[in-house]
């Protein structure tokens, strides 16, 4: 079963991913800040990272950086899943490796899904 | 019509109530100190000529008294700089403030339109009818304001300058069909028809394809809406000195005469279209036309209430 790590500080969706991800057979685990993020991200090796970037504690774009510059959480792919949809966070986010940038106010859940089952190449 | 006129004539020297408008100090508002400045400046100019002829033994008094005069000039118009930078300080606080409240908004937005996806869906027990027809109404007045705080923010985003462009050399009419294939089953069930001219120009234009598709789409979507269910919407492409004109033309309901010098402002609808569509904003024309005008084109209108409108824009070729 893959693992799917949502770094998200709003319960809700955490609450809200949690009931869909686990329907199409995939297990996640969350974190509710930048720095739990990071480190779950290296203690839980979750096949995908979800990452919001107004996060407490710290900027999603850091934990993004962080992230890739991690021998052992580079490969793992990130999408961005976020209201922010300023260029410079766009081009900032692509620059520092994340897979796809996804702004909240403009997906489905189905969407959604359907771009974290492309980034894991089902 | 006149004495209408008049009051606003009387109204705008008003100069207190003008400056109270914008919440500025009388010594800082610029209605009062334009003209106290230009009564300086003639009473400045008389007395020049007045002293220049009359002290002319005394030349060095007639400089001083001239200098202090120019002194008072500047000290003037550093008043007015200050004052100016003051509304346009307030107008980027404004511009600031709704970016700052739209995004605020968008993040329980997210959260209610994902929890009503997920009820809506069935996986969490399954809907009956009657709850089904509710989160149906739920899901739609979501999309309703989510649809109003993204153009609270490209208008934020366009008065602050900051709307992103990324232009590339596309096909009006290939996007144009695009766009009306798309809408086709709408407008018929509002038993609407869209006409669309198939030879359109192959020339290219240069602009970003998604903003011009949000301006082809609230054109569209208006010409629809304002139709009242009936009639047809014709869309043509033409070709004219290196650029493409866009043109729709509806059988709707038409812009009063009093209203079509308002219609492209910032929250303003016209009193016909809001008694036949108590929805929207008032700001797809506003963003539209700024679009338009951003990517090197012109945008205009004509309309005969009752009749029908046209609207139109242009885009430089490629």
């Amino acid at each position: 079963m893959k693992k799917i790590l949502f770094i998200e500080d709003e319960s809700v969706l955490q609450k809200t991913f949690a009931e869909v991800l686990t329907g199409e057979g995939y297990e996640m685990v969350s974190a509710l800040d930048g720095e739990e993020g990071l480190r779950m991200a290296t203690t839980s090796k979750p096949d995908l990272i979800l990452l919001d970037l107004i996060l407490p504690k710290l900027h999603g774009l850091d934990v993004l950086k962080q992230l890739k510059e991690s021998p052992e959480t580079k490969e793992i792919p990130v999408i961005i899943l976020t209201n922010l949809e300023g260029a410079s966070e766009v081009e900032r986010a692509l620059e520092l490796g994340a897979n796809t940038y996804l702004v909240k106010a403009s997906y489905t859940l189905a969407e959604v899904t359907s771009k974290i089952k492309k980034a894991l190449g089902e | 019509m006149q004495s209408m006129t008049f009051k606003k004539l009387l109204s705008q020297l008003n100069v207190f109530a003008q400056c109270k408008q914008y919440g500025l100090p009388l010594w800082q508002c610029p209605h009062l100190i334009f003209p106290v400045m230009g009564i300086s400046i003639a009473v400045i100019s008389v007395l020049a000529y007045l002293l220049g002829t009359r002290y002319i033994v005394d030349p060095a008094l007639a400089c001083m008294i001239t200098l202090l005069l120019a002194a008072f000039l500047l000290a003037t118009s550093f008043i007015i700089v200050k004052s100016l930078e003051r509304l346009a300080e307030a107008n980027r606080l404004k511009s600031e403030f709704v970016s700052i409240v739209s995004h605020q908004l968008r993040s329980p937005l997210s959260n209610l339109k994902w929890s009503l996806e997920l009820l809506m869906s069935g996986k969490l027990g399954e809907v009956n009818k009657k709850e089904a027809e509710y989160f149906k109404i739920l899901a739609e007045n979501t999309a309703r304001m989510s649809e109003l705080v993204s153009d609270l923010l490209i208008v934020s985003r366009i008065e602050q300058g900051r709307l992103l462009f990324q232009k590339s050399d596309f096909s009006l009419s290939e996007l144009v069909k695009e766009i009306v294939a798309k809408y086709k089953p709408y407008a018929a069930a509002s038993n609407i028809r869209i006409d669309l001219d198939n030879a359109g120009p192959s020339s290219l234009v240069e602009a970003d394809p998604s903003q011009i598709k949000s301006v082809i789409e609230n054109l569209l979507d208006n010409a629809i809406r304002y139709s009242g269910g009936g009639g047809s919407v014709k869309i043509k492409i033409t070709e004219k000195e290196r650029s493409l004109i866009f043109k729709i033309e509806d059988s709707g309901v038409g812009i009063p005469q009093q209203d079509q010098g308002h219609i492209f402002q910032k929250f303003f609808r016209s009193a016909n279209a809001l008694r036949h569509q108590t929805e929207g904003s008032g700001l797809g024309l506003y963003i539209a036309k700024s679009i338009v005008e951003r990517s090197g084109g012109r945008m205009g209108f004509t309309s005969q209430e009752g009749k029908g409108s046209t609207f139109w824009f242009t885009l430089p070729i490629k």
